[in-house]
């Protein structure tokens, strides 16, 4: 559905670390197909070391998958894309010795936007989120909120047609990334961007996404994708909404058995690598 | 507090010149030992006054310029080169470790044999020992950027050299400035001492050549002299590594 309009195509992308035979590989993928379309906020929920945040990278081109195709518009994506995606990663992604200011405008230095335009956008993407008044600021002076719509502002002003988000609120506490993703959800319906956003909580997922992804335990793939037909900007009265609650409750049971065979598995891991090789390190 | 402590501190020194007054004055130790600190205080005021200094300070001023001019360009070139590949740095920090922690000043008489009695020698010798932190530090720290800021600016489109002038050197500088810092302390340390050893002129020499006459109050200015020019370079080079880290 809506292939023509599909700004991001993701075909049976699988990946694994390690070669085949190792005891250490790692299929962190498997035969994930995906489409988002132009203008579309895909969200990616799933347990820990489902691959969600891999599938990011490579649909970036910052990973080269072991298998499948990524198309960005009419490209094959085989590296970084910086004119068509910016991203925003999880954290400590801002560059500690440059300011806020300094930080913003690295990335359009980087793709030789003539200085007096890297001011002027510098300057509006900060506006835009809120940090106008602390363009002179380190990274290390702001809160963790504030470095996150830092980063925020600093992928905006790179004015990509997509947006990719790494788990950017992931750090944060649960009021503060309440009153980010709101701020989120109206910036977006301001920009209108294709944005995949990678997370682990439930009602971030409902409460800023035009889709949602399930992924399965490792091997992960893609298990359902969930609908929220909820304009944007969405109001904080729709966390309240019964349709809200439905929405997250599906997503809940979707994810429970998942993440509950993660949990096992990842403890008869520890038990196989405490019995094997102690001091291998990894 | 830091009131406290700074008065304490000061508090020390006076309380050291005193014994050292009360040793000479009182408790009859010889002034071939122990000059008194009066005398040692007239001889300072006439090394200064009449320019005695300036010969030996600049020969020792001009060995360290180069010593450090020297090991820094070698240390920084050689640490950047090392930390390019993973490979390399398990094969040479190591070595560089083992190097580090080797009294080199015991190869003194292979570096007078090699560059002569003259500044070379001492030249050779500061340069060498400097080397080694300098080195290990740029290593350090171009291994210490973190990767998500080399994935960012990556994902922003940066080129190679917009990496290494806007990513990699910002990230590492306040390592290497410590160690530039470590590097010119120790190189300053070994060239006066190298003085003391053998050599025909510096402010280690005058000091130990003032010893061999017997001269003790003038050689006690002389240490005097010797320990506030250190301390001046040491704290110039302090300032300058704090400026370094915070650019």
């Amino acid at each position: 559905m809506k292939a023509l309009a599909a700004a991001i195509r993701i075909r049976n992308v699988s990946h694994h670390f390690g070669e085949e035979g190792d005891p250490r590989r790692v299929i962190a993928l498997r035969d994930a197909t995906l489409d988002v379309a132009r203008g579309e906020l895909m969200c990616l929920i799933g347990p820990s070391g489902c691959g969600k945040s891999t599938l990011l990278s490579i649909a970036g081109g910052l990973v080269a998958p072991s298998a499948g195709t990524v198309e960005i518009g009419e490209t094959r994506v085989r590296g970084p894309l910086p004119r068509e995606v910016a991203y925003v990663f999880q954290e400590n992604a801002l560059f500690p010795w440059n300011t806020v200011a300094e930080n913003v405008k690295l990335g359009m230095l980087f793709q030789g936007v003539p200085e007096a335009e890297r001011e002027a956008r510098a300057e509006s993407a900060l506006e835009a989120v809120g940090l106008a008044e602390f363009a002179q600021h380190f990274p290390d002076q702001l809160s963790g909120g504030m470095r996150q719509r830092a980063a925020l502002a600093r992928a905006l002003s790179l004015q990509t047609g997509i947006l990719l988000m790494d788990e950017p609120f992931g750090a944060l506490d649960e009021q503060t990334r309440m009153i980010l993703g709101e701020d989120l959800s109206v910036l977006l319906a301001e920009h209108r961007k294709s944005i995949i956003f990678v997370t682990h909580s439930l009602g971030e997922a409902v409460f800023l996404a035009d889709r949602v992804a399930v992924f399965s335990a490792r091997p992960g793939t893609i298990k359902k994708i969930i609908e929220v037909d909820e304009p944007h900007p969405r109001r904080p009265a729709f966390v309240t909404s019964a349709k809200f609650h439905a929405l997250r409750d599906e997503l809940y049971s979707l994810l429970h058995d998942e993440i509950r065979k993660t949990v096992s598995e990842s403890a008869l891991d520890r038990a196989g690598r405490a019995g094997g090789a102690a001091g291998a390190g990894g | 507090m830091l009131i406290g402590s700074r008065a304490v501190q000061v508090g020390f020194l006076v309380g050291a010149v005193a014994l050292w007054h009360l040793a000479t004055a009182r408790w009859a130790v010889s002034p071939l030992l122990l000059p008194r600190p009066a005398a040692v205080l007239r001889e300072l005021i006439d090394v200064l006054a009449t320019g005695e200094f300036l010969g030996d300070l600049g020969v020792t001023l001009g060995e360290l310029a180069a010593a450090f001019a020297l090991s820094s360009t070698t240390g920084l070139a050689a640490g950047y080169l090392v930390s390019r590949s993973r490979y390399w740095i398990e094969v040479f920090e190591p070595l560089l470790a083992g190097a580090y922690s080797i009294p080199i000043i015991l190869f003194l008489p292979l570096y007078v044999l090699f560059f002569g009695l003259g500044p070379a020698s001492k030249i050779a010798l500061g340069a060498t020992i400097g080397f080694f932190p300098i080195a290990m530090n740029t290593i350090a720290g171009f291994g210490s950027v973190e990767k998500i800021h080399i994935v960012a600016a990556r994902s922003m489109g940066c080129s190679q050299y917009q990496l290494f002038r806007r990513v990699l050197v910002p990230a590492a500088l306040p390592v290497i400035v410590t160690g530039l810092r470590m590097g010119f302390t120790i190189a300053l340390l070994s060239i006066l001492g190298s003085e003391t050893i053998s050599s025909l002129s510096g402010l280690g020499h005058r000091i130990v050549h003032l010893a061999e006459n017997m001269h003790m109050a003038r050689m006690f200015a002389y240490i005097a002299f010797a320990v506030a020019i250190a301390v001046v370079l040491n704290l110039v080079a302090t300032l300058l590594e704090e400026r370094g880290k915070r650019s």
